[in-house]
């Protein structure tokens, strides 16, 4: 569970500083899948950020799993905006490395990885360097890396913004698969509406300068949904179409 | 085709060279004593080759030894000066200064210092190569892309896998920057140092051909120092090759 009260972040800018997120209030139940949408620049990378304990608040409190966040912690992963890929490492290697870090026997996490990988279309490049890799594989590689660890909080940042419709969907299927089987409670940022709609149980929309919770909307459509053919629910339409309206709205505000 | 093309064309250039080389001394008659033709360089050689490759040798050594030990100092050093942010700070000024201070002015002075031996010869090629894989090596270890610092943090890598992990191979591309301009200085050092203080080495060779008018001499002196410095450069750049191959796809 993670549970933020109240939590602001500023920024230090040339003069004056920078409100990136203004008294957020927002709790994740365990297991809880959530999206969180709004424009450019509104705090959502901040707000992952400060739940993975890289970044403080500059005020307000964030517990995970009941305690206060004072750092990083090794059940929670964070999928970052960029692939971040370590270039001498080839694809395995690069998703072997959270394994690493936590001084795991490699050989145990091989296997998982090689699974991982598969599941995310990449069967035959296990071995390739992440420039041998399309912008896309980099995203899914990183994707694993995320998943390797079976985190108990999962962060994702955009995790499918380089990907082509039809993968993106591939992408968002298995990541609704994986989330059925072993719900890991997880924030999951996008720019897609649909995405949004077609994955998570709540969608909260920030709106920017500052960033503050705009309106969260409760998903109720019953799982597994599919991009394909439930958006012509009229239930997902109408999901989709309200929050095409408030965050049309929250841009102006 | 491609590759016909990039083995063929340098070759195809250094052929022409030499050839336009050869014919001018044949076309406008030129002395071999104030210009003299690559027959007679090969001529200068076969002479005495032992004595040749005796100098060679021992300038070798002075390079490759000097270059080893700015290596293994520099490297230590940069790792130290930037394990602390206020450290390299405050170091790296002085080390860009001291890096663009012309070295070989010091060479008569090493003399003075540490006599007529090896080793003034050994520190001027120290001093004269330090200071790039100094500040290279530097520049790579501080120059970690910020995602990739943040990904290790979010891992709770200790600091020592930071370093061996991220940090360290990160840095490498850079660090082979500053080996590859290190060993191209390196043999100017030993020759500089060598001219100045003619005991032994090509750089004496070339000394003391001037001396005896045998302008031959100091071109075959001039041809396998061209050789020697060529075939260490591609040495240190084929350890680059084996140690980062991906450093290459990176940038393009
Ligand atoms: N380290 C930082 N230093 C200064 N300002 C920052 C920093 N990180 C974020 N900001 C500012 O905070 C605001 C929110 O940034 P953030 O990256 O969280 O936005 P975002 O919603 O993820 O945007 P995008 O959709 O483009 O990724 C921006 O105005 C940005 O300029
Ligand atoms: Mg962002």
């Amino acid at each position: 569970m993670i549970a933020l009260t109240r939590v602001s972040r500023t920024f230090p800018a040339r003069s004056e500083t920078v409100a990136a997120l203004h008294e957020i209030d927002l709790t994740v139940a365990e297991g809880e899948f959530v999206a969180v949408i709004g424009r450019s620049g509104c705090g959502k990378s901040t707000l992952l950020r400060l739940i993975a304990g890289l970044l403080e608040p500059t005020s307000g409190t964030i517990t995970v799993d009941g305690g206060p966040v004072h750092g990083p912690r090794r059940d929670v992963a964070l999928m970052q905006q960029q692939p971040a890929l370590l270039p001498w490492r080839t694809a395995l290697g690069n998703v072997l490395l959270p394994v690493e870090m936590a001084r795991l026997p490699r050989a145990a996490g091989a296997g998982r990885a090689r699974e991982l990988l598969d599941a995310v279309g990449l069967a035959g490049f296990h071995h390739r360097h992440p420039y041998e890799l399309s912008g896309g594989m980099q995203q899914r590689v990183a994707l694993c890396r995320a998943l390797i660890q079976q985190p108990r909080v999962l962060l994702m940042d955009e995790p499918f913004s380089a990907l082509d419709a039809l993968t993106r969907e591939d992408m968002a299927a298995q990541l609704q698969a994986l989330h059925l089987a072993r719900p890991a409670t997880t924030v999951f940022v996008t720019h897609s509406i649909q995405e949004a709609v077609l994955l998570a149980d709540r969608v909260v929309v920030l709106s920017p300068r500052p960033g503050r919770v705009r309106e969260v909307l409760a998903v109720d459509i019953p799982r597994p949904r599919s991009l394909g053919r439930s958006a012509a629910l009229p239930a997902v339409a109408e999901c989709v179409a309200h929050l095409h309206d408030v965050l049309a709205k929250a841009g102006d505000a | 085709m491609t590759r016909i093309r990039s083995a063929g064309l340098p070759v195809l250039g250094a052929v022409t060279a030499l050839a336009v080389w050869w014919s001018a001394t044949a076309v406008f008659g030129i002395r071999s004593f104030f210009l003299p033709a690559p027959p007679d360089i090969v001529e200068a050689f076969r002479r005495q080759p032992a004595y040749l490759l005796r100098e060679t040798g021992s300038t070798v050594a002075v390079t490759v030894t000097g270059f080893g030990i700015a290596v293994v100092a520099g490297l230590l050093l940069a790792m130290t000066l930037t394990a602390w942010r206020a450290l390299e700070r405050a170091t790296l000024p002085v080390l860009v200064a001291l890096n663009s201070v012309p070295k070989v002015a010091v060479a008569p002075l090493l003399v003075v210092w540490l006599g007529f031996g090896a080793q003034p010869k050994i520190v001027l090629v120290v001093l004269i190569c330090f200071f790039p894989v100094v500040v290279a090596t530097m520049a790579g270890l501080t120059s970690t892309p910020a995602e990739l610092s943040e990904l290790s943090r979010s891992l709770s890598a200790s600091v020592w896998q930071a370093y061996v992990k991220i940090r360290l191979p990160w840095a490498l591309p850079q660090m082979f920057v500053g080996l590859k301009v290190g060993i191209s200085l390196a043999v100017i050092g030993a020759v500089v140092a060598e001219i100045n203080n003619p005991t032994g080495g090509l750089g004496a060779v070339i000394v003391l051909s001037g001396t005896s008018f045998d302008t031959p001499l100091a071109f075959a002196a001039i041809t396998l120092l061209a050789v020697l410095s060529t075939a260490l450069f591609y040495l240190v750049v084929a350890l680059e090759r084996l140690l980062v191959p991906w450093a290459r796809a990176i940038s393009g």
